[in-house]
């Protein structure tokens, strides 16, 4: 564990959209290194977290990334502090080629593609496709290389198997297994497996506030996995 | 035959005038969905700058003039963008109503600085000439427009399709939140679009004035062609550039043979007009989205 500030650190965070309270105070600590993973059922404001973290909700509390306190910053400023952000649903620009995507993505410091292209060979041989017309699993490998781009020492995964076949999880979790080595990765994931393969640490959200806090071994436990999230371990 | 090319011509450079003030209209609705309402205005000032250039440095030559028109047009543009559009993103009504309020304000001040009355841009011989084709003489002033309405589309395709702000502002139009996301300025690029059309219509505004107004500039000539302009965005597709450029070339053209071939007897001057906006009738009629306009 490093004994510097963690990679992310939120006191009191509160947001309401259209007038519902979706985070009701959410307090939590991701320490620096490997993953850590943020779980919960559907709708208890998992992505939302991870949306304010960067500035793209509007919120209440306090929000510290990276050892900046970025509450009220512009998203554009917290993500050059060296943050990467994969959306749930990969928002790959559909109208602009796999090249093209990576280079809106040259806003970090030291831009690498043949680290993108060793991790995804399949980009360097599409890279003159439009993000479109690719798969839902070459689309997730889009995503990811933008972020992996440059370095970026925290990383915010949002459910990066999502509805991909089992050949694409496997080689995404590969990827992210290499990631974890050399960047801080706090990840929303439905899918137990991916994150007991992959996460050191386990925050469980429940009604918009932080319910549970603990390594992911727990999950082991069948009866707290089924109570803090609903599903088998 | 040759009455037929001379018209057509004229038709065209009207078409690239037309492209020129659309093209800054659709990208800034493209990317920032804002209906931009001062766009007449950044043309009237675009034709007053190069009005004073001309007036005042001659030793600038013609060139200094477009120049001139060019950079007011952007620095209007900017300027309107930062002080007066950024406060109110997300508010269209609120756009709306202050980018009316600032035409309306600067066509005021320019009536009061310059009068009302036409002020005549002294322009070049070899523009006030023209060139025989077939036996029939065309202005000069009109491959000039023509020629800027290319220089600008491919100026715009190359800035589009090779750079990386260009990138950005086809990826903002898709999805401003991630583009945000990936770290970028994304009110730079906005401050970066309304500079472009800015400039365009800068451009338009001097163009419109040294080629089918008599080299004449007044304060409301850029709010009489916006109206056209919106329709050729419409016609065209919303953000759509090369779709504004088909546009244009159509509205040009068949007002300038409506209102050739129709002649200008009682109740026939406005004929050409009211084509362009049966033109457009049948466009929403037919395909809502324009020509080459995204699927809502």
């Amino acid at each position: 564990m490093s004994a510097g500030p963690p990679a992310v650190e939120v006191a009191g965070l509160r947001v309401a959209i259209g007038g519902s309270q979706v985070l009701a105070g959410v307090d939590l600590q991701v320490p620096v290194g490997g993953v850590t993973a943020l779980l919960g059922r559907n709708g208890v404001g998992k992505t939302t977290t991870l949306r304010s973290l960067i500035g793209l909700l509007p919120s209440a509390g306090d929000i510290s990334v990276l050892g900046h306190r970025v509450s009220g910053w512009a998203t554009h400023r917290i993500i050059r502090l060296g943050v990467g952000y994969v959306p749930e649903d990969r928002d790959v620009f559909a109208g602009l080629s796999v090249r093209e995507n990576l280079r809106i993505a040259e806003t970090g410091p030291d831009l690498d593609y043949d680290r993108v292209y060793d991790l995804f060979p399949e980009l360097r041989q599409r890279s003159r496709q439009l993000a479109g017309t690719l798969s839902g699993g070459q689309q997730q490998m889009v995503a990811i290389g933008r972020v992996l781009l440059a370095r970026r020492p925290l990383l915010l995964v949002d459910e990066p198997t999502k509805g991909l076949s089992p050949k694409f999880v496997s080689e995404v979790v590969d990827v992210l297994e290499r990631v974890r080595e050399t960047a801080t990765i706090l990840m929303v994931e439905q899918n137990v497996h991916v994150v007991r393969r992959l996460a050191q640490h386990v925050i469980v959200l429940d009604r918009g506030a932080v319910a549970y806090v603990g390594e992911a071994g727990d999950l082991d436990d069948e009866k707290l996995a089924r109570r803090l999230l609903g599903v088998s371990a | 035959m040759s009455t037929f090319i001379a018209i057509t011509i004229s038709g065209l450079a009207l078409g690239a005038v037309y492209f020129l003030i659309a093209s800054g209209l659709s990208l800034i609705y493209g990317l920032m969905d804002v209906l931009n309402f001062a766009h007449g205005v950044f043309l009237t000032l675009g034709a007053y700058a190069g009005w004073a250039v001309a007036a005042h440095l001659p030793r600038l030559g013609f060139a200094g003039v477009v120049v001139a028109a060019a950079a007011a047009g952007a620095a209007v543009a900017a300027a309107t963008e930062v002080l007066l559009i950024r406060p109110l993103y997300g508010r269209p009504i609120s756009q709306i109503l202050v980018t009316i309020g600032l035409d309306l304000a600067l066509v005021g001040l320019l009536e009061g600085g310059f009068g009302s009355d036409s002020l005549s841009i002294a322009v070049p011989a070899w523009l006030a000439s023209v060139t025989a084709i077939g036996g029939e003489r065309i202005p000069n002033g009109d491959f000039l427009a023509l020629g800027a309405g290319l220089a600008v589309l491919g100026a715009l395709a190359w800035f589009l399709r090779r750079t990386r702000y260009g990138m950005i502002i086809r990826a903002g139009a898709e999805n401003r939140d991630m583009v945000r996301a990936l770290g970028i300025d994304v009110g730079r690029a906005f401050t970066v679009v309304f500079a472009v059309g800015g400039a365009a219509a800068g451009l338009a505004g001097l163009l419109n004035s040294v080629v089918f107004s008599g080299a004449l500039v007044n304060p409301t000539q850029g709010d009489q062609l916006l109206i056209f302009a919106f329709i050729v965005v419409v016609i065209g597709g919303l953000g759509s550039i090369i779709g504004s450029a088909i546009a244009a070339v159509l509205v040009g053209l068949i007002q300038v043979y409506v209102t050739f071939y129709a002649g200008t007897g009682a109740g026939l001057a406005q004929l050409g007009n009211v084509s362009v906006v049966l033109v457009l009738a049948v466009v929403l009629l037919v395909r809502p989205r324009g020509l080459l306009g995204r699927a809502a």
